[in-house]
């Protein structure tokens, strides 16, 4: 037998993990032990280049490593146990898929032997998360691990990012192996994804850009994932073309909400002007979004007048719900320089001057408009003065889900990708909290801001444990209205105002319950009074719980209604009791 | 419209659903049937025969036909969904290509005695069904050809006293010299 105690390479599946993650630059690890992942902690404990970033719930390592890859674009890396560790994985899993983030999650999993025989805290992960991964592996052997581990670092990065999960049983912790770093051999030689657009395809949608009378660009969370280069190439092609350009909800900051072609974010909270020019325009340029239902309204009755070029570097998401003329597939970035630079070299600037007279008409509707109040806190407005005494500072905003969600959207003006952290596809309450723990890891100097709601933020609360134990200075600034405010808007609307379960009966005292964590507890409740707070919450450098007490029956408008197209939004001035229950009367759906 | 309250639209779209026959080919790996099948029922699409077995065990490639219904959008999307999985290689779409041949082979029990037994017999012969056991009640018939050549063959037989079917559901090939 020969002495392999000297080959550096020999290593158990623990320690092979720990040095795959150093081998891919990661430098935080969100996780929670438990018995199935013992021995990996073992080795976590025993060095110090990957600084590891204990949480209370496993969704909460999951939503915190989203955030932290969204704020970074490296990939978010979580380890968690086998069994309940897994299954509460699920979610920032689903998630992250949704969402197209790149997260490495690693479980741990009862030994090889007691597979499927039902032992303490096994369940089949690879089973469970096959649906909301972009790939899995469950790793046999500890031959196997150093590839398996690689090649999910390169599945999770590249393409169309997402979630992958290696579920590493304990006696392949403990068993030696030899390690090998990165190579390009670890992956499936069937996993090759599509990074140029066809030229001629890029030729062809130059065309018809060049000869728009009535041009729009929809861009979404394509491009931030592209990377920041592809924001840049995004507003040069704005600036080139002279065209309006609006965005998703995953889009938001691409462009420069302060730019003067920005339109506002499109869809069924969006503005008014962005929808229209949606649905009048002559020329769609689609890039990195998915034409999602939120977006789409009623999809027979979307942009019926228009050609449509649609840049993905996702194949399926290609004539998915809507059918396009001009498919591009490639990375965002990548076409867009393409596309850019023949522009440049075959196009003109089209005159499009009768095109922003109508959309200015548009914008004068004032969509967004709202009506102020000196004695309640609107919570439009307390976002409006958030965004006021954080501009030019160095912000991250995270956001729960409902409509401190959508106002976060429509008032918070993005100028920078990467900057905004929000649950779009999946919807998933209890996201921000975390989120902002993970972006504040990334950014220790940073203003992390987390958004949230009085419901939403409860699902996660536990998380402010965690930004107390790191020093994580992040601001949970709720919009308490004591309701599940979008549950609530949808039962008025839809549901005849029969407030099933949305009205929250005993809420905490958010400020005392902050204090028992060790954080801050801030709270305004008069419209005179939040500007000295929000002041105060900014200038403190602890974990702050902000409970920002606002008017309770705000709703959000605009609003697509009704199985409605983009041209029959419901305004906010024409939000009346009668027309709304017209505009969802028979119909009642919002699309 | 008159849908009910819903936070979706609940219109669908009514296109006329094709068939389509589609080769996979794909790395023969654990849990990558699994895969396949869990994108068939995690997207709501039909799943009308389906065929699997190791066609290179040195390169551990399977080769995965599936017959499938559904629009012309939405055999767009089953494409560029399988296409996407990591161990899958290439989405051959039979039907489009047109020019494949399909078969199907079919195990096919019989049991009866007298003038049923002699017209089975017959039967068999007219469709080259072979004889692959026998006993002085029962045949069990072996028949390979298109599925519709089957199931007009087990339709005879029905009334003659049909038992029992298995099929293998379909495999499908190009013509022609060249490989997928």
């Amino acid at each position: 037998m020969t002495d392999k105690s000297h080959d550096p390479n020999q290593m158990t599946g623990a320690a092979m993990i720990v040095r795959a993650l150093i081998d891919h630059g990661v430098e935080h690890l969100f996780g929670y032990p438990g018995g199935a992942v013992l021995p990996i902690y073992d080795e976590i404990f025993q060095q110090s280049e990957v600084e590891h970033i204990l949480v209370r719930h496993e969704q909460g390592a999951g939503h915190a490593a989203e955030g932290y890859a969204r704020s970074t674009g490296k990939p978010g890396v979580v380890l968690v146990t086998s069994g309940p560790g897994a299954t509460n994985m699920v979610t920032p899993l689903t998630d992250a898929l949704m969402d197209s983030i790149p997260l490495v999650c690693i479980t741990g999993q009862v030994p090889t032997h007691l597979i499927g025989n039902d032992a303490f805290q096994e369940c089949d992960t690879v089973g469970i998360t096959r649906p909301c991964t972009k790939h899995n592996w469950l790793v046999r052997s500890v031959d196997d691990l150093a590839k398996v581990l690689h090649e999910a670092f390169y599945v999770a990065t590249t393409g169309r990012p997402g979630p992958v999960v290696v579920d590493v049983p304990k006696d392949v912790q403990f068993a030696t192996g030899t390690y090998h770093p990165p190579s390009k051999s670890d992956v499936h030689v069937s996993y090759t994804p599509r990074v140029k657009g066809d030229e001629n395809q890029i030729r062809k949608a130059v065309a018809m850009l060049a000869h728009a009378k009535r041009p729009i660009i929809y861009t979404g969370g394509g491009v931030i994932n592209s990377g920041p280069e592809a924001s840049t190439l995004l507003r040069q092609l704005v600036e080139a073309t002279g065209f309006p350009i609006t965005s998703t909800l995953m889009g938001l900051g691409a462009y420069p909400a302060s730019g003067p072609n920005w339109l506002g974010m499109l869809g069924m909270h969006g503005t008014y002007e962005a929808n229209m020019a949606m649905h009048d325009c002559d020329v769609m340029l689609c890039v990195g979004a998915r034409f999602d239902d939120r977006i789409t309204g009623r999809t027979d009755a979307f942009s019926p007048g228009s050609k449509k070029i649609h840049i993905d570097i996702d194949p399926s998401s290609i004539n998915k719900n809507i059918r396009v003329d001009v498919p591009i597939i490639g990375d965002a970035g990548n076409v867009l320089g393409d596309l850019l630079h023949t522009f440049k070299a075959e196009a003109r600037k089209p005159d499009i001057k009768a095109w922003w007279q109508q959309i200015a008409q548009w914008r004068a509707r004032n969509s967004l408009s709202y009506r102020k109040n000196n004695d309640i806190i609107l919570p439009q407005y307390a976002i409006q003065r958030l965004f006021e005494l954080t501009r030019g500072k160095d912000t991250y905003i995270t956001t729960e889900v409902g409509q401190h969600q959508m106002w976060a959207a429509q008032f918070y003006g993005f100028e920078e990708p990467h900057r905004w952290m929000t649950s779009g596809g999946l919807g998933t309450m209890g996201y921000g909290l975390p989120a902002a723990v993970g972006v504040q890891v990334a950014h220790r100097d940073s203003l992390v801001i987390d958004i949230a709601g009085d419901a939403s933020v409860q699902m996660t609360i536990q998380e402010m444990s965690t930004a107390v134990q790191y020093e994580l200075p992040i601001k949970i600034f709720i919009l308490n209205n004591q309701y599940m405010g979008m549950v609530r808007q949808w039962q008025q609307l839809l549901h005849g105002n029969r407030l099933s379960h949305s009205y929250t009966e005993a809420l905490p005292d958010f400020v005392k319950l902050a204090e028992a964590y060790g954080c801050v507890g801030l709270q305004a409740v008069k419209p005179a009074d939040l500007d000295g707070a929000i002041k105060e919450m900014i200038a403190i450098k602890r974990p702050v719980l902000f409970d920002c007490r606002v008017a309770a029956l705000e709703n959000c408008f605009p609003m697509i209604p009704s199985g409605k197209a983009h041209n029959e939004m419901l305004l906010p001035e024409e939000a009346t009791d009668a027309a709304t229950a017209s505009a969802f009367a028979g119909g009642k759906a919002l699309v | 419209m008159n849908q009910p309250a819903s936070a979706y639209f609940l219109e669908e779209r009514h296109d006329p659903n094709e068939t389509h026959t589609l080769s996979v080919l794909v790395q023969n790996e654990p849990g990558v049937l699994a895969r396949v099948i869990g994108l068939f029922s995690g997207r709501g699409y039909n799943i009308d025969s389906l065929t699997v077995s190791e066609t290179e065990s040195q390169k551990h490639l399977s080769r995965i036909t599936i017959v499938t219904t559904g629009t012309p959008m939405v055999i767009q999307q089953i494409k560029h969904q399988l296409d996407r999985m990591v161990p899958v290689y290439r989405v051959v779409d039979m039907t489009l290509t047109g020019n494949s041949v399909e078969r199907e082979l079919a195990m096919v029990k019989v049991r009866g005695t007298g003038d049923h037994r002699v017209e089975a017999l017959r039967l068999a012969d007219a469709f080259r069904a072979r004889v692959i056991d026998a006993t002085t009640e029962s045949f069990v018939f072996e028949i390979t050809g298109n599925s519709s050549k089957i199931n007009q063959f087990i339709d005879l037989m029905r009334p003659l006293g049909l038992v029992e079917v298995s099929r293998t559901g379909v495999a499908a090939i190009t013509r022609g010299p060249e490989g997928m």
